[in-house]
């Protein structure tokens, strides 16, 4: 667009500075500006994406408050092994991206192919334990939703389960926990499936070299990207999966 | 600064103007090197045709619904019917007219020229943000054709999700499309105000204008998501049928309150901060004066974001939350007037002793000034406890929420479409014509919504298409009122498309206006600048222009 209207000033400066770009745009004055314009951009989307699953977090803290039994009666439905290995699991992605980081940075180009298929890799690891985790949800109808069953929680003992019994009004709050757990990992893995779709564009356009000449600025703030979903996680585990998982001790 | 001095009182003579041979306009041809452009000033031009379009719709059932009230008897349109009407017209006037406005076409427009830079920080996503607001709207309009919505535009839970049987998915999506397209406008804002600004521009040299936006970025940057996420549990709620907002399954409709008003609060904020950046500008410049407390007006933007993020709740007043918290938001609602007065007292000050000549942007920012005024007063009877349980729900609200939304922000745009149309397309609209259009519009206004103020007052509530023939008077003096408005609405649409191209060529700076867009060529170069420009002066700076002027003049000589 711009380079359709010859502009002398804006081809010097940038003839000055900077030739090996040819990402620079030239609405920026100098690659700096526009590095640190991308970086500033990330942690802005990153902050309105606190701000919509700050909204999901404060229902399920309101929602735990009220039907506090109901709520750590399901929890403990969620598999505490199966949690660790995923968080576990995204820490490691999560490392591996950071090192991409490096990578491009240092400019080692089959190191950063390498980096972006393992934290690719391990990401698929995620989603797969996750829908293991569903599936199993789905066998045991803890889906919401007119299959919904609460018999499980009503009547544990026949299930050979030792927790306290729900009476009936208060097994069907459970629903409203497993509705909050499939919005918040669901939102949460959505995130995942559309990082591990730019993943692939960005393995793409890594092959091609475009990150071997010292512009990494889409591998940065990817990175910023995928470490928040991290994050997201990191926040998850705990509330859905740890607090409180055993309360009858008293 | 020194001493203010009226500088020039007479606007320059544009009969030697001429319109420059490259412009952003001229520069690539087709229709598709507009849909694929990534200049702001084309992208802000998309918004303008597309706000526009959306506005009329709005403003279609508008006028349905007050011919609907022009009799007490529901005559024209069955009740659902009447639901309809005023759910959609709420839902295209805020979600696509209101929001967008100001900041999507005058802010993408001016705020890179205004700091001296050649394009958003993210051209792309500017783009993208037309493209999700024209899928947000179409999704609206395929709700409306295919039997349309009548949740109101709040959406209340548990009538959202449970009760009613229109198409209220679509429309939340349509909502949270439209809302993306907001975030990425306002993050875009502040990326670009931070990190663009040309050499010399200070935080505080920038036009009050670029201010404004800035404190309503944050409020789209911050607030909208929180909308998202609502939109999606009633997505959510109507797909799978569990109860999050359900109380008859342990749900909690006031929690839907709670994240829908996290949101529409700061909205209102949202629609009316960039309106008062463009009331600034114009003060200023046809009082050739620098706006009185420069400081405190940039400051009272921020401190109207960040107060108005803690004042939803006053929304709730009747909805059974505790007196507590309605007693603590309820004074942090009195807060929230404080910067809004200070604008206003500010402006006042400007005028003051300026040299005050009445353009037609002057008109409107006049008209806004008086009617916000009043919007922002009855406001505070809303935010008194007692007073809202009586006004609450009836047309008073409806008449608080128009002087503030027509009155204050429609005012506001259309000061600054005819402020900045020179600038925009390089030629002038017709003067007398538009002042007459102003006048209109500001009568018709008065008309329409101060009888809603008495109505309210009296009892009649909103959202009825019936009422006790006692109110007939009234109803009869706003559906009058809004055929005015009308009149007045139609009137710029019709005089500025003629101006494209029989309007007087405007030559580079006919309001002899300092910000920086007003130093370079009517319409812009596609690069917004030649060279980028140094500011060397500080905002409002007339002094500054007439010495520039004068060397300029002096070369020519």
């Amino acid at each position: 667009m711009h380079s359709a209207i010859a502009n002398p000033q804006a081809d010097q400066a940038q003839q000055h500075e900077h030739v090996s770009l040819p990402q620079h745009r030239h609405h920026f004055a100098t690659p700096e500006q526009q590095r640190e314009a991308g970086s500033f951009g990330m942690w802005l989307f990153l902050l309105t994406e606190i701000m919509f699953f700050g909204g999901l977090f404060f229902a399920y803290l309101l929602f735990r408050n009220w039907y506090y039994d109901a709520f750590v009666t399901a929890s403990n439905q969620l598999s505490v092994p199966l949690g660790a290995v995923n968080t576990a699991i995204l820490i490691t992605s999560g490392f591996f991206m950071a090192l991409a980081v490096w990578a491009a940075e240092v400019r080692k180009k089959n190191l950063l192919v390498l980096f972006l298929v393992l934290t690719t890799l391990l990401g698929f690891a995620f989603l797969g334990i996750k829908a293991d985790e569903y599936h199993e949800k789905y066998e045991k109808h803890h889906i919401p939703g007119a299959s919904f069953d609460t018999s499980q929680f009503i009547n544990p003992a026949a299930y050979g389960l030792s927790e306290k019994p729900l009476a009936p009004d208060a097994a069907q709050k459970t629903q409203l926990f497993f509705f909050l757990y499939f919005a918040m990992t669901g939102m949460h893995a959505l995130h995942m499936v559309l990082g591990l779709g730019i993943l692939f564009w960005l393995m793409i356009r890594a092959q091609r070299g475009d990150f071997s000449s010292g512009y990494v600025a889409p591998i940065e703030n990817f990175g910023l990207y995928w470490h928040f979903v991290d994050i997201v996680w990191i926040f998850l585990f705990p509330l859905l999966y740890l607090i409180n998982r055993h309360p009858l001790a008293h | 600064m020194s001493a203010p001095s009226n500088t020039i009182l007479n606007l320059p003579d544009q009969s030697t103007a001429q319109l420059p041979r490259r412009n952003f306009i001229n520069a690539e041809h087709g229709l598709l090197s507009w849909l694929f452009t990534s200049d702001h000033k084309r992208i802000a031009i998309l918004y303008l045709i597309s706000i526009t379009f959306f506005f009329f719709i709005g403003g279609a059932f508008a006028g349905l619904i007050r011919l609907e009230l022009l009799t007490p008897q529901p005559d024209l349109v069955s009740s659902d019917t009447y639901n309809k009407f005023f759910t959609m017209h709420g839902i295209i006037m805020i979600f696509l007219f209101l929001v967008p406005s100001v900041p999507a076409t005058l802010g993408n427009f001016l705020i890179p020229m205004m700091i001296g830079a050649r394009d958003l920080a993210f051209p792309k996503i500017n783009l993208l943000s037309w493209y999700l607001y024209v899928i947000g709207g179409t999704l609206t309009l395929t709700a409306l054709v295919l039997g349309g919505v009548d949740t109101g535009w709040t959406f209340t839970a548990p009538l959202s999700t449970h009760y009613l049987n229109t198409h209220v998915i679509t429309t939340a999506f349509a909502i949270f499309v439209a809302g993306f397209s907001s975030v990425f406008t306002g993050l875009n804002f502040i990326v670009t105000i931070h990190r663009m600004r040309c050499p010399g521009m200070t935080w505080f040299r920038m036009p009050l204008f670029v201010w404004a936006h800035y404190a309503a970025s944050i409020l789209m940057v911050l607030g909208t998501p929180v909308l998202a996420i609502a939109m999606i549990l009633i997505v959510l709620e109507r797909l799978v049928g569990i109860g999050v907002f359900d109380p008859t399954k342990g749900g909690d409709p006031l929690l839907f309150q709670h994240l829908f008003w996290f949101y529409s609060h700061p909205a209102v904020y949202i629609m009316i901060l960039p309106g008062m950046g463009v009331i600034s500008e114009v003060v200023s410049t046809f009082s050739r004066k620098r706006i009185f407390g420069y400081t405190a007006v940039a400051f009272s933007s921020v401190a109207i974001a960040l107060f108005g993020f803690f004042v939803w709740e006053h929304h709730m007043f009747i909805m059974g939350v505790s007196n507590y918290s309605a007693l603590i938001f309820s004074l942090l609602t009195m807060l929230v007037a404080v910067p809004s007065a200070i604008k206003i007292f500010n402006w006042c000050f400007t005028l003051q002793m300026g040299s005050i000549t009445f353009e037609t942007p002057m008109l409107y920012a006049f008209g806004f000034m008086g009617l916000f005024t009043i919007g922002g007063l009855t406001g505070v009877f809303l935010g008194s406890l007692g007073m809202d349980i009586q006004l609450t729900e009836t047309y008073f609200i409806v008449a608080h929420f128009h002087f503030v939304m027509v009155g204050g922000m429609l005012m506001a745009f259309l000061a600054g479409v005819h402020f900045w149309w020179p600038k925009m397309t390089g030629r002038m609209y017709p003067e007398s014509l538009s002042k007459l259009a102003a006048v209109v519009t500001f009568i018709g206004f008065i008309l329409t919504f101060m009888p809603q103020f008495v109505l309210g007052y009296l009892g009649m509530p909103r959202r009825y298409h019936a009422y006790p023939p006692e109110f007939q008077v009234l109803n009869v003096l706003s559906t009058a009122g809004a055929t005015i408005l009308g009149i007045g609405y139609l009137m710029p649409m019709i005089y500025l498309a003629w101006s494209l191209k029989y309007g007087a060529i405007a030559g580079n700076n006919p309001w002899q206006a300092t910000g920086l867009e007003w130093q370079t060529q009517s319409p812009p170069l596609t690069e917004n600048f030649t060279e980028i420009p140094i500011m060397d002066h500080e905002a409002y700076d007339y002094d500054w222009l007439e010495h520039k002027t004068a060397d300029e003049v002096t070369h020519v000589a």
